[in-house]
């Protein structure tokens, strides 16, 4: 039993550690670790240069364009892109539904969409949640009725993350109501956000940022070229993707970047707080901290090691999201103690990208602990809440 | 033993609690808030006019001759209600300190004025390497000829943009962190000298970092003695804290009963959400921290304030018990009402930010906790 790299991990990890040195453009890098938001053209520009080393698609199979890589490659990865604190991956296209169009989708979609998905030519949003249809997401109502060699669609969908910014956007609607169980009767359906009729609304969340939106379907025509599947086994296609999401919403390899810029914090307070320095309250939850997320970390290792013997993430990637999500919201918490009085100035916008120059309040990027205290709320909601987690995993590995 | 009040007392609780129903709703709060004023003038201006303004202070002073039993029930409406004009600035910090140690004239020059609603007034008690610590001050003020000379930071100066007078804490002996040694200042906002950076708050409030270069400042502007305004500042600072406790138990109270009445409503699987019992379990612990709350501010209410070290324990007791319970019950009313309780439409998100900029003011969960374990053993 052991957790070493091979030799051939370890030049693997050798070669991204340069890609990250070289590659990852230093204003993007500028704008993360000074917690500027990033804008539609640097998440592009960056996965472009991904897409062009060919590590864009790294769940994919190599036929699409896919890395190939193994388990503990993708772990090495994860790593590597934490620690050099780059923009995690816009998850919609290259996580979610390039996945389900791989899979069940036919020859023409694929080639139709794959490509400028890898390439992230298409900027793509999800629309499963509906304003009635939350943690009950099979009970939604959006409707996709045939007419011809189209289906019309009526409805709302809502919470769509970064739907402003998308070109596209992949749907679960209902077909049919004449169904036995709601699950039945549910469609994946991909639709152009510019056809006629599709409106979005923007939803300001609590630290007042423009993050979701409501999206509005009225009388839209889609081709029925658009299902993906077969109709009425979109809750199928859905939930594998959902599984996914929930083992990527973990984010142990951020949550150990963060613990350690804390640390530094923690380190370099003589210069601003110095009190914190021995606050033995606090660095006594650091630790706590630490070791949760050092337990975390080897249940995730021990969910690959299943995985990368063939086992697909069940049940146990609910475990994951849950201590995944709750340690990033501890985390959050702490910045803001550290912080102090510093995280309570409103200042959404505290960074310029032209000077260096902080607008003078408090030290570091410390009025941004409190915007992502309350933004990161949403992490024990989304990708199904930590409740719903715990009912899955209550009937399906307890079996009650 | 008796929890009840009288009738004046419940008599000013409802008319506070009547302006917050039809006066003060949700939607021109967040106007208020979105403005570029830091708060409203006319609502002001009704403080003034109901009395509230003159509550904590003696007849003789031109007050009403109220104590922390009124602070309470206006502030738990304060919080109710979000309300963000600065009682706690003026009533609470500034008027705490004059009304402890001004003279008949910087009374009359400065607290009869705050009452009428004439002036604007707050504390700068906090710098930014002191964190919780009051008597960390680095601030020096030097005696030259018939004058003080100020130079230093002060950070977080709530309400200061508008302040007319702000009470300046300065060191004018001993080392930095010296309980003795330290002066009290009333400052005139347009002396030359002072520096202001203002911004607004995370729950819609405004503050100021305030630097000070070589500010002349004339002996008359010292507020009580030389070297002895501590004790002063830390008692004012406590009944603040008294009094943000209680706005914090009226969002907190806010925050549950919203909680307990969305959940009644939103429908998922065929049921209200209210009807999962791992959702009801929650709401009770939540009501638990309520009462809890509730009963530790009763208690930090009636210890005898002339016992300083027994007051300021229950004082401590009751901050810890808001930082922590008060965190709780924010973070679950956010959870249980799902998106709706991060979307800024909706007041739980405000009622939230208010609630968990509370629990850092005047100090957190753990410093008060340490305080509490300091004063048990002296
Ligand atoms: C920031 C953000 C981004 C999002 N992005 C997207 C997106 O891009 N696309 C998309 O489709 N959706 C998105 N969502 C929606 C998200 O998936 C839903 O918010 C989530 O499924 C919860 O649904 P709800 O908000 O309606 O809460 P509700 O389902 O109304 O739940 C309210 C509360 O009740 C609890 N609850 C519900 N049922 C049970 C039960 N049976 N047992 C115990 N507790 C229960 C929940 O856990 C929660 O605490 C996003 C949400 C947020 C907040």
């Amino acid at each position: 039993m052991h957790t070493n790299f091979t030799p051939e991990e370890q030049n693997f990890e050798q070669e991204v550690q340069t890609f990250f040195k070289d590659k990852y453009p230093s204003d993007i890098k500028r704008k993360q670790d000074y917690a500027i938001p990033l804008i539609k053209e640097d998440f592009i520009r960056w996965q472009k240069v991904l897409f062009t080393q060919g590590w864009a698609a790294i769940n994919w199979p190599v036929e699409y364009g896919g890395t190939g890589w193994s388990t503990v490659q993708k772990y090495i990865f994860a790593n590597e892109m934490a620690k050099a604190n780059a923009p995690a991956i816009v998850p919609f296209g290259l996580g979610m539904v390039g996945p389900v169009i791989y899979t069940y989708g036919n020859e023409e979609q694929k080639q139709r969409f794959l490509p400028d998905i890898a390439a992230s030519n298409v900027w793509w949003c999800q629309g499963y949640s509906e304003p009635g249809s939350g943690s009950d997401l099979a009970s939604l109502k959006t409707r996709a009725d045939r007419d011809g060699n189209e289906y019309v669609l009526n409805g709302t969908k809502t919470w769509t993350t970064l739907g402003q910014m998308a070109d596209w956007i992949f749907c679960l609607v209902r077909t049919s109501s004449d169904v036995a169980r709601k699950q039945e009767g549910i469609s994946f359906i991909l639709v152009d956000m510019k056809t006629a009729g599709v409106s979005v609304r923007p939803i300001i969340t609590i630290e007042g940022d423009h993050e979701v939106n409501e999206v509005h379907f009225e009388d839209v025509r889609v081709p029925l070229s658009n299902l993906i599947g077969e109709e009425g086994k979109g809750w199928t296609y859905g939930k594998v993707l959902l599984q996914h999401e929930r083992t990527s919403i973990a984010g142990v390899a951020r949550s150990e970047y963060r613990l350690n810029r804390l640390k530094d914090k923690i380190k370099n307070a003589n210069m601003t707080q110095p009190s914190l320095q021995n606050d033995s309250n606090f660095l006594r939850k650091i630790a706590a901290l630490e070791i949760e997320l050092k337990a975390l970390e080897y249940t995730e290792l021990r969910t690959l090691a299943a995985v990368s013997v063939g086992k697909a993430p069940g049940p146990e990637s609910s475990l994951l999201k849950i201590r995944g999500t709750e340690i990033q919201q501890c985390l959050d918490e702490l910045f803001m103690e550290a912080a102090g009085y510093f995280s309570l100035p409103y200042v959404p916008n505290q960074y310029s990208l032209e000077s260096k120059e902080i607008n003078h309040v408090g030290f570091g990027s410390d009025s941004v602990s409190s915007l992502q205290y309350f933004n990161n709320r949403k992490a024990s909601i989304y990708g199904g809440s930590n409740e719903i987690q715990k009912n899955i995993i209550a009937k399906h590995v307890l079996g009650l | 033993m008796d929890f009840s009040i009288t009738e004046e007392q419940s008599a000013l609780k409802d008319v506070i609690s009547r302006f917050i129903d039809n006066e003060y709703d949700f939607e021109r709060r967040m106007k208020i808030a979105d403005g570029d004023d830091a708060f409203n003038q006319e609502v002001w201006n009704f403080f003034v006019e109901q009395g509230f303004t003159a509550i904590p202070f003696s007849e003789q002073d031109g007050g009403l001759d109220g104590g922390n039993i009124e602070i309470m029930l206006i502030m738990k409406e304060i919080g109710r209600g979000l309300v963000l004009e600065p009682f706690l600035e003026n009533i609470v910090l500034a008027g705490g300190i004059l009304k402890r140690l001004g003279t008949v004239e910087q009374k009359e020059r400065w607290l009869s004025e705050i009452i009428n609603g004439e002036i604007q007034a707050t504390v700068a008690f906090t710098e930014p390497q002191s964190r919780f610590n009051l008597n960390d001050i680095a601030t020096t003020a030097k005696k030259q000829n018939n004058q003080f000379i100020l130079n230093g930071k002060k950070s977080f100066v709530l309400n200061g943009a508008d302040a007319d007078l702000i009470i300046i804490p300065a060191r004018t002996s001993g080392s930095q962190s010296d309980t003795h040694g330290i002066t009290l200042f009333g400052i005139s906002k347009l002396t030359d000298g002072i520096i202001f950076n203002t911004y607004k708050t995370i729950d819609g409030h405004s503050a100021t970092e305030i630097s000070i270069t070589n500010l002349e400042i004339a002996t008359d502007c010292v507020i009580g003695n030389v070297d002895e305004g501590y004790e002063c500042l830390e008692e004012t600072i406590d009944e603040a804290t008294l009094a943000i406790c209680a706005e914090a138990i009226g969002i907190m109270r806010s925050l549950h009963d919203k909680t307990v009445e969305y959940s009644k409503n939103r429908v998922q699987f065929g049921i209200p959400i209210g009807g999962f019992q791992a959702l009801q379990h929650r709401m009770v612990d939540n009501l638990m921290a309520c009462e809890q709350s509730e009963s530790l501010l009763l208690w930090a209410i009636m210890t005898d304030q002339k016992n300083k070290r027994k007051s300021k324990k229950a004082i401590s007791g009751l901050k810890y018990q808001i930082g922590t319970a008060g965190k709780h019950v924010g973070q679950e009313a956010v959870q249980l009402h799902g998106g709706m309780g991060i979307s800024w439409e909706l007041d739980i998100a405000h009622l939230f930010k208010r609630l968990s900029a509370l629990e850092i003011l005047f100090g957190n969960a753990d410093f008060h906790l340490q305080r509490f374990i300091n004063l048990s053993e002296s």
